[in-house]
């Protein structure tokens, strides 16, 4: 039962973390809390299901199942990064700059409205994925791992190891970095700062898909409101591992997930949502720097 | 290829069919082709559109006689003794147009002064104070709850509630600022945030108390020396009382010492804590003042519903009240009741509308945040944010 509830915990912690990647990067570069990030992977969860269901339509899915998935996955990636794009150029850029209050409201406006659009178009009802990757599953001593939560954990390591040594070792990955230490510095030494911001909203917006994708197939059935939630657990994770740091995004995620799976075995499961917030609040007042941040004094 | 770019970016038609087509792409796969085409017109339009116009503008002269015309307005409109002549106009007709209003408007003009209360709330944490309180929908379920919890269970009368439910809104006011006042910006927001979800998520749960999601039904409406003031005529007299009071208050505050403290602390608090102002001590005042009045809003819509559910009290209701003081601009008092005018009476307006309400209101925050960020009325000298 415990190491069941474990295993449920970083399954859903990976997608977390994820998640939290996008906040965490853009937090780090631009101090914006990017309400909208949720929004974008509840965007990637319905464009994979669509996709699929324009594959099936198309006869794809009848030739290769492992074919159209990837496709998808590839087009919802695709999409994703493009919103998260257009979403920095109509209603972060004309803001950067003004006071700290702005962005975070105009990020909020972009969040009602993405929910609201999915909405009217894709209706209120639940939509399902249509497949179960059920292939395989190891038991061992009444603990099961199924393929599907073994691809989302393997996977989803393998993306923040790759994120990882793309911040550390390409031009891109340096010039981010720099940007993120201090971005008036970054421009004097010749780094475009809004190309470094948008691809940072490409790449974040581009893994929430992945992580829209891993959420969809393993629930089966999303909602137009998965986003809000989820992205306030990832935020949470972020801060939990100490917000603009990667690692700590990871680990936070890997422990938010833990503990709300176990909280929702052991405790109660209809406070679940509630343990992301009770935890934000404490770390907030304890250690607002998180686990692997950095505190930074404030200059005048 | 450089001569491309410059083309599309300064040749109107060009512009609005590269800004249509990419927002056509972008929606292709959840609207479908055909609306995905209409959208492409209507951008390639609109774009097209406002490009024309802002070069013409620009060519001819940096100020257009319609910005004149509209300082000249809005000139009018926030003059400081203008706004007090219009004041008692307002007024006026607050106390004399519910004689002739159906009970159809009636409702609607209690619900926007129960949105004036709760605006004028936040305006003192988020406008005046300059602290962003995303879960103002907590301690206005708070003030809906006590009143429902003592009223249901033992028989309090409204006015013995009152002061309780605006107390226990307080009190959880100064909950909310022990974090608070440790944090600054954007955690300060999140940490908000959760407070109005884990205050939503428990009344949901605590089913012993609260009946979860059923909500308290039969809850009493006010009366006054044997007169019950259930009737909607009664109450929108009871409701547009308090916020004449509330209004009064607030103002007072605000130009008393306390209010000079929170505009400091808005303007910069490294500033205000090394010229003397406790920052810790003024921040808790606002706290507790502001849910003061979420606390008396949500026993006033507890006892107009005589029912409260916690599906009353979500983040989006959260978001609205910000919208409200936004719109009228931050730290302005005034403002601040026609933002919650305009917005409470906006789903009547929208009805023809209304599956486009919430993707209008979305729209509308950001189209806001770039292009007025001071409110419809603000005062872009006086208000910082």
């Amino acid at each position: 039962m415990f190491f069941q509830q474990v295993i449920n915990g970083l399954t859903l912690g990976c997608v977390y973390a994820i998640i939290a990647l996008g906040y965490t990067m853009v937090y780090g570069i631009l101090g914006l809390i990017n309400f909208a990030h949720g929004e974008i992977y509840m965007l990637g969860a319905y464009l994979s299901i669509i996709f699929l269901g324009l594959f099936t339509v198309a006869g794809i899915t009848s030739y290769s199942i492992v074919l159209s998935i990837f496709l998808s996955l590839l087009l919802a990636v695709i999409f994703c990064s493009a919103f998260g794009y257009t979403m920095e150029k109509t209603a972060y850029k004309p803001l950067r700059g003004s006071s700290r209050l702005s962005p975070l409201i105009s990020a909020i406006g972009v969040s009602i409205f993405l929910q609201n659009f999915v909405m009217k178009t894709q209706g209120a009802t639940d939509k399902v994925f249509p497949y179960k990757f059920h292939f395989a599953s190891i038991d061992f001593l009444g603990v099961s791992l199924t393929s599907l939560q073994m691809l989302i954990i393997c996977s989803s390591f393998l993306l923040m190891a790759g994120l990882y040594l793309f911040t550390k070792f390409s031009k891109t990955g340096r010039a981010m970095r720099a940007t993120s230490q201090d971005a008036l510095m970054a421009s004097l030494v010749g780094i475009n700062v809004d190309r470094v911001i948008s691809v940072t909203f490409i790449i974040g917006a581009g893994l929430a898909a992945v992580a829209g994708m891993m959420i969809a197939s393993y629930y089966g059935v999303i909602n137009y409101y998965i986003g809000y939630i989820a992205g306030i657990k990832a935020f949470t994770a972020a801060v939990l591992g100490g917000i603009g740091s990667i690692p700590g995004a990871m680990i936070g995620g890997l422990a938010l997930g833990l503990v709300e799976s176990l909280g929702s075995a052991y405790i109660s499961a209809e406070y679940k949502d509630a343990y992301a917030f009770g935890i934000l609040i404490i770390i907030l007042m304890i250690k607002p720097s998180g686990l692997l941040g950095r505190s930074s004094d404030q200059k005048v | 290829m450089n001569a491309l770019f410059a083309a599309f970016r300064t040749n109107p038609m060009l512009k609005g069919a590269f800004t249509g087509f990419w927002t056509g792409i972008l929606i292709l796969p959840f609207a479908g082709p055909r609306t995905s085409f209409m959208v492409f017109l209507v951008v390639l339009f609109c774009v097209a559109v406002l490009a024309v116009y802002k070069k013409k503008s620009f060519s001819s002269s940096r100020c257009s006689i319609f910005s004149e015309k509209y300082r000249y307005l809005l000139s009018i409109i926030s003059s400081d003794l203008r706004i007090k002549a219009f004041l008692y106009i307002i007024t006026a007709s607050a106390v004399l147009f519910p004689l002739m209003l159906t009970s159809y408007y009636l409702d609607i003009f209690i619900m926007a002064g129960i949105y004036m209360l709760l605006a004028l709330g936040l305006n003192v944490i988020v406008g005046l104070t300059g602290q962003l309180h995303l879960g103002f929908a907590g301690s206005y379920a708070i003030g809906a709850y006590t009143y429902a919890l003592l009223n249901t269970y033992f028989g309090l009368s409204f006015w013995l509630c009152l002061p309780v439910s605006a107390l226990s809104a307080s009190f959880a006011g100064i909950l909310l600022s022990m974090p608070a006042i440790r944090l600054r910006g954007d955690y300060l927001a999140i940490v908000t945030l959760g407070f109005g979800e884990i205050t939503r998520i428990v009344l949901n749960n605590w089913d012993s108390v609260t009946r979860g999601p059923n909500g308290i039904s039969g809850i009493a409406a006010p009366s006054v020396a044997g007169i019950s003031l259930s009737g909607l005529r009664r109450y929108y007299y009871l409701v547009m009382a308090l916020v004449v009071l509330a209004v009064f208050i607030t103002k007072r505050v605000e130009q008393s010492r306390t209010g000079r403290a929170w505009m400091a602390i808005r303007e910069d608090e490294i500033a205000a804590s090394s010229m003397g102002i406790n920052t810790t001590k003024y921040k808790i005042y606002a706290f507790v003042f502001g849910s003061l009045w979420a606390g008396v809003a949500g026993q006033l819509f507890a006892a107009k519903m005589q029912f409260v559910s916690p599906e009353s009290f979500t983040f989006i209701e959260s978001v609205f009240i910000l919208c409200m003081v936004i719109l009228g601009g931050l730290g302005n008092t005034y403002g601040v009741l026609i933002g919650a005018f305009i917005i409470a009476i906006l789903p009547e307006a929208l009805r023809g509308i209304e599956s486009y309400r919430m993707l209008i209101v979305g729209l509308g925050l950001v189209v806001m945040m770039i292009f007025r960020p001071q409110g419809i009325i603000g005062n872009m000298k006086k208000c910082r944010y």
